[in-house]
């Protein structure tokens, strides 16, 4: 095939990269703001949420998300919702993430010492300046290592919104592809593309540990 | 607005789900056992002596835990068939989840070598052991032991991420699932099915990982 340079392969892809971040960043504020009501819920004490909110997580945890996706998709057009397949993305998504991330918090807030509780309501502290005073700013030290982590995870998850036709890297390659028959060159392109967006995410998250396992700090 | 689910127009397909059932769990058995032979090989390959080694087993790792699955499968299947190596869809597939899942192990294995110290690998030199012997009869069991709740994690997770080879027309349980839907126009139906059954064999995978680990560690956790 004739007519499709490097650059121009290269340069699309590019173009349709930024879907990828788009949706990466949608879904990961989306996926923090309902993880944190989450993870509010779980820590209500309440027995009902905390089993519901457990029972959340564990049907993201362990179902595909590529069925997740496809359960939003028809889902949303089956309640009389026609949306395009960013919304579906999106909305698959930030469910997805919200289960992640409020799991990956109730670690972090379990892994403070129950004394740190006790002794803020021994100083008259009501439950929500407990949580805000004196354990959150604790948990947060441990929580945000992983949490940067999982952005990492999200990027990743995005190349399944090619499924359902949302074109972005890994659709577009797909696309290329179909025209150029450059497949390996195309592929190729398309993972360093990926690598180069999350592996400085997974550096800081690393680095981010590094620092906080420093004693003193 | 009231929405009906139509459950019972799925009975017939129970055939077609048996079989998908069966190559997703049959896919995820072998590449849990090539992936961790590949984790094991790769975990060597951190530590080793030699520096071009480490850069390269190193590389693997961020390569593949940096990029998504899907493109790694496609990279097997469209790809290489470009640089001379044509392989079938289910040959594909597995290359993929076995070169996939052998990223991470790698990591999760490498942790388990460098928790156990190097006393066993002391004694196993003692004992006039050569190094490959001594990791595989004196150090492997209880580095794997140490790490095996993670390593079953990343079990879970590839075989649920296998449900991505459908897309190359590997007739899995996700496959099943796709073909179900474009018959009967049940697609919410479908996949909702679909998904609770991969659950359960999440929690199965999980239930029987934990059983062979069991079995596997036993006469260690009788010493302690």
């Amino acid at each position: 095939m004739t007519g499709f340079t490097t650059w121009d392969i290269l340069r699309n892809l590019l173009l349709a990269a930024r879907w990828t971040v788009a949706l990466s960043l949608i879904a990961f504020l989306g996926g923090f703001l309902l993880g944190a009501g989450l993870l509010l819920l779980r820590l209500s004490g309440r027995g009902w949420a905390r089993r519901a909110t457990g029972l959340y997580v564990q049907l993201f945890q362990g179902t595909p998300l590529l069925i997740q996706l496809f359960l939003c998709f028809f889902g949303l057009a089956l309640v009389g919702l026609d949306l395009p397949p960013l919304a579906a993305a999106a909305v698959a998504l930030t469910l997805y993430a919200s289960a992640f991330l409020s799991e990956i918090w109730r670690g972090a807030v379990e892994g403070v010492p129950r004394g740190q509780w006790e002794a803020a309501r021994a100083l008259a502290l009501s439950w929500p300046q407990q949580l805000r005073l004196v354990v959150l700013p604790q948990a947060l030290r441990v929580a945000i290592a992983p949490t940067v982590g999982f952005l990492v995870q999200v990027v990743k998850g995005t190349a399944l919104a090619s499924v359902i036709g949302f074109v972005e890297l890994t659709k577009a390659g797909s696309i290329i592809v179909n025209a150029t028959f450059d497949s390996a060159r195309t592929y190729g392109f398309v993972a360093l593309l990926y690598f180069a967006l999350c592996y400085p995410i997974a550096l800081a998250a690393a680095a981010l540990e590094r620092r906080l396992a420093r004693p003193g700090h | 607005m009231t929405i009906q689910l139509h459950f019972a127009d799925l009975l017939g397909y129970g055939g077609l789900i048996l079989q998908g059932i069966g190559l997703t769990v049959l896919l995820t058995a072998a590449a849990v056992a090539g992936g961790l032979a590949l984790g094991v090989l790769g975990a060597l390959g951190r530590r080793s002596r030699r520096a071009p080694v480490r850069i390269l087993a190193g590389a693997y790792v961020e390569l593949i835990r940096n990029t998504p699955f899907i493109v790694q499968l496609f990279f097997v299947f469209f790809g290489l068939p470009r640089l001379g190596l044509r392989l079938g869809n289910v040959e594909a597939a597995l290359l993929a989840m076995i070169v996939n899942l052998g990223g991470y192990a790698t990591e999760i294995v490498r942790a388990g070598l460098d928790g156990v110290g190097r006393g066993l690998w002391e004694a196993g030199a003692s004992l006039g052991l050569s190094r490959w012997r001594t990791l595989r009869l004196v150090v492997l069991v209880p580095a794997l032991e140490k790490v095996y709740p993670s390593l079953t994690g990343q079990f879970v997770i590839i075989m649920l991420g296998s449900s991505v080879v459908s897309q190359i027309a590997v007739r899995d349980l996700t496959f099943a699932g796709s073909f179900i839907q474009s018959r009967t126009f049940l697609s919410f139906e479908t996949y909702l099915m679909v998904g609770a059954i991969y659950l359960l064999l999440a929690i199965l995978l999980r239930r029987l990982s934990d059983r062979l680990a069991r079995r596997l560690f036993r006469h260690r956790q009788a010493a302690a």
